[in-house]
């Protein structure tokens, strides 16, 4: 009797188990179709604009050539667009994989690879190695591979994920940062070192991460390290050499800013001698932040170079009255000699961590009647900014993201209305702060089409509450720290791609996300827009109406951005990094725990999901349509 | 590697580590800063050096560091990723960890000049209006130590002199430059965490006066005064009570070692 009862129980335990495997190889599949609810169509909210109404690369612009990708946004412009049209909104739906290249690194892969006639250069984050992959070769194989070899230390004073943005490529020479502060220039052909500049020091926390820009000779690098009050700079180095050519500080003295005769703010507030020492509580400015740690655009008939600053750190707000200037504004300089134009600063005292890095993408564009030589910009602040880019005039400002932190900008005197039921106050939880401190877009950056007219921003739907305060440690230095929690702003989605119109002043679609975008976006002359989600989607969307054309899970989130090349088989490829990190996906690539949802500076109580729908690992993916 | 396989890797390795590792001596691996006294530094000379040293003996177990240099995110990169089991000095009740009972308890004090008139300062006193007054600053999104934060709260920021907590590490314990600043007269007065001033005063060629910042709870809600206990990871209950029955059987030497390092006891003892 016993016996038998046994076999049943057995039996039905068997039956049991088998029922539960099932059941996780279906429900942890990895093709498992994301919530339906999110991420699959598009919101039609307005027309296309016309040719004659609508934005349009400026006169200098020259597109890409068809088998080089020589900069991470594309083009001095920043539009991060491609004319190549093999792939179309007709056909991208064939799209397949041609081949990956795995960089064996679990980092955050917020680059895109570079591509120069028969070679594609990748780099990658901390330890910065580079390669160079021969595309001639069915599977491409490794030319060289270069290993700067950063310091181990280094990754200690990373704020948000051992990342790199990418290197640029001039006249036979790759230029790329290393965390530990050194810009390097490499031999394309064989990878050996030109020269290498030491600009940040890692002892005093100072970090580089952003991509170089290359303009007249001169490398273009900013500083990392806000909350360790480093005192932010952009660097000019010759590209022959790597020597120092000038250096503009972000707070200061006009001297150590660059700014003198030449500087004509278009803002009464801007105007004053030494305002970046005057705008702070005494000396506050020596560590004051505003570190230009995003994406320079360059005007070669202006000569003029655009630049934002970040925050003010590590000063609380209440110990630096004042505008706390340069930081959280955009900075207009000659790229010869590094003297300021004008400034504008999105963020004036700021509150809410709005860092100003984000891209500005130089067009010309119908303005009240007349053509204007302008810069737009989705701005952290929530705010889509239409500048005049040889003035500095704000010419439009209008929220692309849900903002309550401020009221409006206002166009007389530049200034944010800051919203005062949303001023963080020590002691008190303010909640619901729209947008929460990665903005209504952070550095990720968005593209422009001229076929459509429209700024393809991936972005975020996210709110948060700040002020609970809880016992903090560093440092050896017990301290009470004021926290944040993340969550989706109204309609329960965290991230949005919208199609905006900067002449007419809206939205044209949008696709809501389920997960925030933190991936960059490619147009193409094809009208297809590509971008990628955090659980590892790669999306194209038609350009005219948002429609999903075709998508493609990878093995990992993407945080990088998206590129397209002519390959020298004549066919045009699409290239995209998958490797989650970045600050959103640290809950991913800095195991970060679930529990504590004020980590990652709040960004884990929005992402307790993300470690159930992906896994950290670089890997690049190349497509192409069928042979 | 996929994710299945790496974990089998890590498998095989820890059951190695543990098949390797057991024989002889249990390893108690301490996270501890290099480059920070009074609280720690590579040639085990700081206070939670001597501390980790006693309970290691205490346990008979092998004394192993990590040196770690406490900066953004470094619950999660040490003890939330097992590279050790403690950190010697922890606040008590700190959330993300499990902290044993408190081993002292100490508070921020002013530092200053002995020479000096600004004897019996309070955070009330009309004399820091008119004197050049040093902060340390933590850079957590603008979050301070207590005693920063009290000084804005009374609008005293016209002469508020910050330093970062990070300070320059090429330098010998560069949280201390807010003492140094005192000791060269480029403040005239420090608001700092007392075991940092206690230590570095005892040292110092300048003779300096120490006494607590009160009120000790600011508007009776912000503390100047805080426990330090040691501190495990969250989920190690049984090795925290280990330190915890440690600490208790060996109450007096630990005093002995927190009195040796000069650390200022806070208002009423």
């Amino acid at each position: 009797m016993k016996n038998g009862a046994n076999r049943w129980l057995l039996a039905v335990l068997a039956v049991l188990i088998l029922i539960v495997v099932i059941g996780a190889i279906v429900l942890g599949a990895p093709d498992r179709r994301p919530d339906p609810v999110f991420g699959d169509k598009a919101d039609s909210l307005a027309e296309v604009p016309q040719a004659a109404s609508r934005a349009r690369s400026p006169s200098w612009y020259e597109a890409p050539r068809e088998n080089a990708w020589t900069m991470q946004l594309g083009d001095p412009s920043g539009s991060r667009f491609s004319p190549l049209s093999d792939i179309s909104a007709a056909n991208v739906n064939s799209l397949e994989v041609a081949f990956t290249f795995d960089t064996h690194n679990e980092r955050g892969h917020e680059a895109a690879p570079l591509v120069v006639g028969d070679t594609m250069f990748v780099t990658t984050p901390y330890p910065n190695d580079v390669y160079a992959l021969d595309l001639t070769t069915p599977r491409p194989t490794v030319k060289w591979h270069y290993q700067p070899v950063p310091l181990h230390a280094s990754q200690g004073v990373a704020c948000c994920d051992v990342v790199n943005r990418g290197a640029a490529y001039e006249g036979g020479r790759l230029f790329f940062n290393t965390l530990d502060g050194q810009t390097i220039a490499l031999d394309t052909a064989s990878g050996g070192e030109l020269w290498r500049t030491k600009l940040a020091e890692i002892n005093k926390g100072e970090t580089i991460t952003m991509a170089p820009l290359v303009a007249e000779g001169r490398v273009l690098v900013g500083t990392s390290g806000g909350e360790f009050g480093v005192r932010g700079s952009l660097t000019a180095l010759d590209a022959g050499s790597g020597a120092v050519v000038w250096k503009a500080y972000s707070t200061g003295p006009d001297t150590d800013v660059l700014i003198g005769p030449e500087f004509e703010p278009f803002y009464a507030q801007d105007k004053g001698e030494d305002l970046g020492v005057h705008t702070w509580n005494p000396e506050g400015w020596k560590i004051g932040g505003g570190n230009p740690w995003g994406w320079i655009s360059y005007d070669p008939e202006l000569h003029m170079i655009y630049y934002g600053t970040g925050n003010p750190g590590p000063w609380n707000p209440n110990q630096r009255p004042g505008d706390n200037k340069w930081t959280a504004g955009l900075f207009a300089r000659d790229v010869r000699t590094g003297q300021a134009r004008w400034f504008y600063q999105s963020s004036p005292h700021d509150l809410f961590d709005y860092d100003d890095v984000n891209e500005s993408i130089l067009v010309d564009m119908p303005f009240h009647g007349e053509m204007r030589k302008v810069l737009v910009r989705p701005a952290r602040t929530g705010f889509f900014l239409v500048i005049d880019r040889e003035t500095g005039q704000v010419l439009s400002a209008d929220p692309y993201a849900h903002v309550n932190s401020a009221r409006r900008v206002d166009l007389v005197t530049g200034r944010p209305e800051v919203n005062p039921e949303k001023m963080p106050k020590p002691g008190r939880v303010t909640r619901n702060i729209c947008p929460a401190a990665p903005g209504g877009k952070d550095w990720n950056p968005s593209t422009f089409s001229p076929r459509t007219g429209l700024v393809y921003i991936p972005h975020l739907n996210l709110c948060m509450d700040e002020g609970e305060v809880e016992a903090n440690y560093i440092a050896g230095t017990p301290f009470l720290g004021a926290d944040a929690r993340m969550f989706a702003g109204p309609g329960g989605h965290r991230g949005v791609f919208t199609a905006w119109d900067p002449v007419a002043r809206r939205p044209v679609w949008r696709i809501r996300e389920d997960l925030p975008l933190w991936s960059g976006a490619l147009a193409t002359g094809g009208d297809v827009v590509f971008y990628g989600t955090l659980d590892g989607w790669f999306k194209a969307v038609d350009a005219r109406s948002g429609k999903l054309l075709w998508r493609h899970r990878l093995s990992s989130g993407i945080i990088g951005m998206p590129m397209t090349y002519r390959g020298p088989d004549g066919r045009q490829y699409v290239a995209i990094f998958a490797g989650v990190g970045g600050w959103s996906g640290a809950i991913v690539s800095g195991a970060l725990d679930p529990a504590d949802p004020t980590s990652a500076l709040g960004f884990v109580n929005a992402m307790g999901d993300l470690i159930h729908r992906t896994e950290p690992g670089g890997k690049l993916y190349v497509f192409a349509l069928p042979a | 590697m996929d994710g299945r396989g790496s974990v089998a890797v890590k498998a095989l390795v820890l059951a190695a580590a543990i098949l390797l590792g057991g024989c002889g001596e249990r390893a108690f691996t301490v996270c501890a800063d290099p480059n920070n006294m009074p609280f720690s530094n590579q040639r085990g000379e700081g206070l939670e050096n001597k501390l980790a040293e006693l309970v290691a003996r205490d346990l008979d177990a092998e004394l192993r560091y990590v040196w770690w240099s406490q900066r953004r995110g470094w619950m999660r990169e040490t003890l939330g990723a097992g590279k050790c089991d403690a950190w010697m000095g922890v606040p008590s009740g700190l959330e993300t960890l499990s902290t044993t009972r408190p081993y002292y308890r100490s508070g921020y004090v002013f530092v200053s000049r002995r020479d000096s008139p600004l004897a019996g300062l309070t955070l009330d006193d009309p004399r820091l209006r008119d004197v050049d007054i040093g902060v340390q600053l933590a850079g957590d999104d603008g979050a301070n130590p207590p005693p920063a934060a009290a000084l804005t709260r009374r609008g005293l920021t016209a002469r508020t002199r910050g330093f970062t907590l990070y300070g320059d590490n090429r330098e010998a314990d560069p949280a201390a430059d807010v003492i140094r600043a005192v000791e060269r007269g480029e403040v005239d007065v420090a608001m700092a965490w007392g075991p940092l001033a206690g230590w570095h005063a005892s040292r110092s060629r300048v003779p300096l006066r120490l006494e607590a910042v009160t009120p000790w709870m600011d508007e009776d809600r912000w503390p100047m005064v805080f426990d330090i206990s040691v501190g495990v990871a969250k989920d190690n209950q049984e090795l925290r009570r280990e330190i915890d029955d440690s600490l208790a059987r060996n109450r007096s030497a630990v005093a002995r070692i927190v009195q040796a390092f000069h650390v200022p006891l806070p208002p009423g003892g």
